[in-house]
């Protein structure tokens, strides 16, 4: 970049930040948000007394190898922002979501989005294809509330810039906030973001995980194993354990959370181990009542669904996608660990583990049981 | 002190290989001469807390530390067995095969079951003639002398438990990361008794089962159930694991920290060795006449 375009570009700046809006734009008011990194989510309200805005976000594409298992398999990922899933946005009902897309020089390939939240253009994916070096402003109007998954689209590779890491999730409130299915305001206390994400990583002829020197070097091979549609990890938040341990989720005992999670691209099934879905908008619509008391809910292939739940008993819970052979052998597993004190009453230990009394059947010595 | 069992036995039977044609009847085929280097370690006391879950009068309690000595010379591997002689033991049939492609040849064995390294003993001891077995957990706590972990995890109270779950868990999850590639030989370094990587990143399965007991008022304590299912497993912190389970990333429950890998080291029962050499000495007196 030349010291004249940099001017260039400052003074450019400074008139936009000056106008109360772009050109053409809707006569709003307008408010820009620093987006961030999943499992969290940028402050925002749960209902709003004012009116409809202009939301601005920025986010820049970045392809990068990332590290996804222990064992420290490499991945050539594709990314909103750096992360993945892409960080979460959040309006309310009737705002404009005006997205300012990055693709860097730095970057091999064009990319460009579609919000599944938006109507008209292939979601947007027509109008921001972004070569290396570019940039695209789209601005859509959010005129349906729930959770929306967005990804990239790229003609000929759609399915592979997803599954390497280009998803994340909008989330569309409405203006006077949550309600249950008969109406009353529901809140939340915390809120997580988890995006789920099938890889599917070309092995060697012993076995071992190949590596890549770039996205394009990885593609052929990728896409022989995505063919076949057996993952080779299934991963929240991009990596096996990226939500356990020293970032495991938090809560405290009486608190609400809500857990938005998102799978752009294979079927899902979220279980919280120990506890339970109070309401759950299983389609992420919320014009639609949530359903109650579930065990585990069902997340389409493409979308986002929502589930609050408010903690009742302290310890460490395992939120997994409950095809278990997915949350253990492949990665789909976080953890939540919740502080508070024990409610004898929900649960208690009668009598420890110890030997069968006797007589008893199953007993040493005593008959067995037919 | 450390004596090299594998010179001394090869020694003796080159001393008879020479002057006694026939001599070579009293040996197994292969001659002993052991494959791994081992270092004999002279008893001593030393502290060890016990292995399983103990309660008193029906409560769950800490594990007590107990001053213990072994009664004889504990004869063990030097090292990790490596994954080139687990293939060999592969190859001759022996021992089941593994999942995980070829390692390394010179980095330990890694993604072996309790089965596995049993099996490999026993092969071991049969081309050998000398029983070779897994450590107990005592003598492997023995043995890792200062890199052995006394850590004791809090205590569960049935009237409080998830205060000891979150507890726990902060722990394991505080504790260093590391990558699960095995690394060559002596990567880790060598403890105070000759024993290269100990608690590195390949966890050693011990021949101890897992045993749930009480602590009597007397400060013994007593079996209530012994599960040799499941065996306990040593290194950077003592874990318990099923014994046939291979790669602990699977084997672990939902929440907690599981080894990086699974290996083993063996014992070499110095008994028999000892039984052998005199038998050898005796031999050669005889043929050679005193003197």
């Amino acid at each position: 970049m030349t010291r004249r375009s940099v001017l260039m570009g400052v003074a450019i700046a400074a008139l936009l930040a000056a106008a109360p809006a772009l050109a053409g734009s809707p006569d709003l008011p307008r408010k820009s948000v620093e987006l961030v990194a999943p499992p969290f989510v940028h402050e925002h309200e749960q209902a709003t007394k004012s009116g409809p805005a202009i939301v601005a976000f920025k986010m820049a594409i970045v392809e990068k190898e990332v590290v996804v298992d222990e064992a420290g398999t490499k991945f050539q990922a594709m990314t909103f922002n750096g992360s993945m899933p892409g960080p979460m946005m959040v309006v309310h009902e009737g705002d404009y979501v005006e997205l300012t897309l990055v693709n860097p020089e730095s970057n091999s390939m064009p990319h460009n989005i579609d919000f599944h939240a938006a109507t008209g253009a292939l979601g947007g994916g027509a109008l921001t294809h972004v070569n290396p070096g570019e940039e695209v402003v789209l601005r859509w109007k959010a005129t349906r509330t729930g959770t929306f998954v967005y990804h990239c689209a790229p003609e000929g590779m759609i399915p592979w810039h997803v599954v390497s890491g280009m998803h994340g999730t909008v989330m569309v409130l409405p203006r006077d906030g949550l309600k249950d299915r008969d109406g009353k305001p529901l809140h939340y206390d915390r809120i997580y973001y988890v995006g789920e994400n099938d890889l599917y990583i070309p092995r060697d002829e012993t076995g071992k995980f190949k590596t890549y020197e770039s996205p394009a070097d990885s593609y052929q091979d990728t896409t022989e194993v995505m063919r076949k549609l057996i993952p080779s990890h299934v991963v929240f938040n991009g990596r096996v354990g990226a939500l356990t341990g020293a970032n495991a989720m938090t809560a405290k005992v009486g608190e609400t959370v809500m857990i938005v999670h998102s799978q752009a691209n294979r079927d899902t099934r979220p279980h919280l181990i120990g506890g339970h879905g109070d309401q759950v908008w299983e389609t992420g619509k919320f014009d639609n009542p949530p359903q109650k008391d579930l065990e585990t809910w069902f997340i389409r292939g493409g979308s986002a669904g929502a589930a609050l739940y408010t903690f009742l008993q302290p310890g460490v819970y395992a939120y997994v996608n409950h095809n278990l052979i997915e949350a253990v052998e492949l990665g789909a597993t976080a953890h939540f660990k919740v502080e508070g004190t024990w409610n004898d009453d929900l649960m208690t230990q009668v009598t420890p583990p110890g030997p069968i009394a006797p007589g008893r059947v199953g007993a040493v010595g005593a008959p067995v049981a037919r | 002190m450390l004596l090299a069992s594998s010179l001394k036995i090869a020694a003796a039977a080159a001393a008879l290989a020479g002057p006694l044609a026939g001599g070579a009847a009293l040996l197994s085929p292969g001659v002993p001469a052991l494959p791994h280097s081992v270092v004999a370690l002279a008893p001593a006391e030393f502290q060890y807390r016990v292995a399983g879950d103990v309660s008193v009068a029906g409560r769950p309690a800490a594990a007590p530390v107990r001053t213990l000595r072994l009664d004889r010379d504990l004869t063990i591997m030097t090292r990790q067995v490596t994954a080139a002689e687990y293939a060999t033991c592969v190859a001759a049939g022996a021992c089941p095969r593994i999942g995980r492609g070829p390692a390394a040849d010179d980095r330990p064995v890694v993604g072996v079951s309790h089965r596995d390294a049993v099996a490999y003993a026993a092969w071991m001891t049969r081309t050998t003639g000398l029983t070779h077995r897994l450590p107990t957990d005592q003598e492997w706590v023995f043995a890792a002398a200062e890199k052995a972990d006394d850590e004791a995890l809090p205590v569960v109270d049935r009237a409080d438990p998830a205060r000891a779950w979150l507890v726990r868990y902060d722990t394991e999850a505080s504790r260093e990361k590391m990558s699960a590639e095995p690394q060559p030989v002596g990567h880790f370094g060598v403890n105070a008794k000759g024993l290269a990587d100990v608690a590195g990143n390949v966890w050693e399965w011990t021949d101890t089962c897992f045993v749930r007991a009480t602590l009597e008022a007397s400060g013994e304590t007593r079996a209530t159930t012994t599960n040799c299912g499941v065996r306990v497993v040593q290194g950077r912190h003592r874990t318990y694991m099923t014994d046939f389970i291979r790669d602990p990333r699977t084997g672990g429950c939902a929440a907690g920290a599981p080894p990086a890998n699974l290996g083993f080291r063996l014992v070499v029962e110095t008994a028999a060795a000892d039984r052998l050499l005199a038998a050898l000495e005796r031999t050669a007196r005889r043929l050679l006449g005193p003197g």
